[in-house]
């Protein structure tokens, strides 16, 4: 019996070995290729690594910062992610919480208007989105979180209800007897015990507007404000010759920023996925 | 407690209400609406009747999206789900390293499909001109594989986050059980483990489904329908015939393709989910 796995435990690792490489490749390539000075970055020896006839150091990734406004970009990326990941996670649970412990009409209608929201893909909305948030001036960085609040309550509402069926109402009850308001019962006694699910709510919107590209495109004004996928984007659309380098250079640093918060969170970000879809 | 609570109720309900009705209600509407009409901006919309609707499903381009797309949606969740599926079994069986795999599987799924399409972009590219093949822009077949390759690439480190939850969750007396009665791994395989992880599958074939279908920012950044709109996915389709032809008709047809499309993702996600939703055995 321990043979046979000890045999097995082999053949995997034979298997995830080459495999686990394998996917680490592309990123590893671009690496490679965006220390590189241009001249040496053709299609025939993209596969060579970095050496010192080919090294241009930090060259690309100087010019990346300097003259792109790659941190303009990386500045309103974070802003929009934040406000909107901390809008979401506290309104929706709210929100939530309301709809599944006050059973009428209206809430089961809410829900399942919820639930129908994530369903519907973008460009059913897209048009008449973007000319809502011009009218409702939250075409800027600073209001976007409005937008992505009404976008994203699907997900978190329909994930935040899912949980909330689960703790035994009596808690709340017992709190609201001895003279909490609502809102002392939800922050004082509910918010506590949703904690984990926040975690995970706040991981997958975080993952979903931190790289979301159509929605800031069609809202932003695109000549003033720029996240970082639309600049990687507009990087690459609207230059008859691109400089690869530099785009390289540019991949990286929004990759890189992303590979060390996975790396310090990665057991909540694994979990966080895991409990999110166990939920669905 | 109910009855305070729904006093209190706007304080809860109504920041998000407000916003979903700003970012969800309000343009949906809009949007059925006006896919009835004919328009440039929401404010000097005509009503024009089924003529958008005529016009899109008699586009030649909208079609041969919906078919590339189709094509698209079932090699991805046949080819995802299985191989995540078999990275799940191997890795649940005690490997050295299971955690550092985990990792590295999963990872791609934090990069913006817009950054995954140029990375996958330059690494084909490369290939092709390697082989000697057409790039990207000039190849279709490449493109059609291309996109497969980086959805799997992308998502099969997901899915196998919920099948590793799932198979963990197989309560192991059963296993023993019928080990006991003398069922090969093959059978254990069929016979129970995947019977007890269709919740799983469930969620995991939605996911891969609605995101095959909905896919727009690997396709932009990896063809953007190069060679000639042969590689447009259907989102891609809207989003051009929105914003890239000129005519005051074509917004309107635009919409209407987007109410179409919403409707066939809609049904065909809730027939999925009925349809593998009734396969889950009572644990």
């Amino acid at each position: 019996m321990t043979q046979k796995k000890k045999a097995l435990n082999i053949i995997l690792l034979i298997i995830l070995i080459p495999l686990a490489l394998a996917w680490l490749y592309p990123i590893f390539m671009i690496l490679m290729n965006s220390l590189k000075v241009e001249s040496a970055i053709t299609t025939s020896s993209a596969f060579e690594l970095v050496n010192g006839s080919n090294f241009g150091g930090s060259i690309n990734y100087l010019k990346a910062i300097n003259s792109f406004g790659f941190m303009t970009s990386l500045f309103y990326s974070f802003f929009i992610t934040v406000t909107s990941v901390v809008a979401i996670v506290i309104l929706c649970s709210m929100c939530a919480w309301y709809i599944s412990r006050v059973h009428s009409k209206f809430s089961s209608f809410l829900y399942y208007l919820f639930v129908f929201s994530m369903v519907v893909p973008f460009q059913m909305v897209m048009f008449t989105l973007s000319q809502t948030a011009d009218m409702l001036k939250l075409n800027n960085p600073f209001n976007l979180w409005v937008i992505y609040l009404g976008f994203g309550a699907g997900l978190a509402v329909f994930m935040f209800a899912g949980f909330v069926k689960s703790i035994p109402v009596e808690i709340e009850e017992a709190a609201m007897i001895d003279g909490c308001t609502p809102l002392q019962t939800f922050f004082k006694v509910v918010l506590p015990i949703l904690k984990p699910t926040m975690v995970s709510v706040a991981i997958l919107e975080a993952m979903w507007v931190w790289n979301d590209y159509l929605l800031p495109t069609l809202v932003l004004d695109i000549t003033k404000y720029k996240t970082v996928p639309m600049l990687i984007q507009y990087f690459r659309g609207s230059y008859g010759k691109v400089e690869m380098g530099p785009m390289m250079a540019s991949i990286m640093l929004t990759v890189i920023p992303v590979i060390i918060v996975y790396i310090f969170g990665q057991k909540y970000i694994i979990k966080g996925v895991a409990a999110g879809a166990v939920k669905g | 407690m109910e009855r305070t609570l729904k006093k209190y109720g706007w304080l809860f309900v109504l920041p998000t209400l407000v916003a979903f009705t700003i970012g969800f209600i309000v343009p949906f509407i809009e949007g059925l609406y006006l896919s009835f009409c004919q328009f440039t901006t929401v404010g000097n919309a005509t009503f024009t009747g089924f003529s958008n609707y005529v016009a899109a499903l008699t586009d030649a381009s909208f079609l041969k999206s919906a078919g590339f797309t189709v094509m698209v949606a079932i090699v991805n969740v046949l080819a995802i789900n299985i191989l995540a599926f078999a990275l799940a079994m191997a890795l649940t069986q005690k490997v050295k390293g299971t955690n550092l795999f985990r990792t590295i599987f999963f990872m791609p799924n934090l990069i913006g499909g817009i950054v995954l399409g140029y990375i996958w972009q330059i690494l084909l590219n490369c290939v092709l001109s390697l082989v000697g093949e057409p790039l990207l822009r000039l190849n279709p077949t490449a493109g059609y594989w291309g996109i497969i390759i980086l959805m799997c690439w992308q998502q099969v480190g997901y899915m196998m986050i919920i099948y590793i939850a799932g198979l963990q969750n197989v309560p192991d007396d059963l296993i023993e059980a019928a080990k006991i009665d003398g069922a090969t791994d093959w059978q254990i395989l069929w016979k129970i483990k995947i019977p007890m992880m269709m919740p799983s599958i469930t969620i995991c074939v939605f996911l891969t489904l609605t995101n095959s279908f909905k896919l727009f920012d690997q396709n932009l950044a990896l063809t953007a329908g190069d060679p000639n709109h042969m590689t447009d996915m259907l989102a891609l389709n809207i989003y051009q015939t929105f914003y890239a032809r000129a005519g005051k008709l074509w917004k309107g047809i635009g919409q209407a393709k987007a109410v179409i499309f919403s409707i066939v993702v809609v049904l065909v996600s809730f027939w999925q989910l009925k349809a593998t939703r009734s396969k889950e055995v009572q644990q």
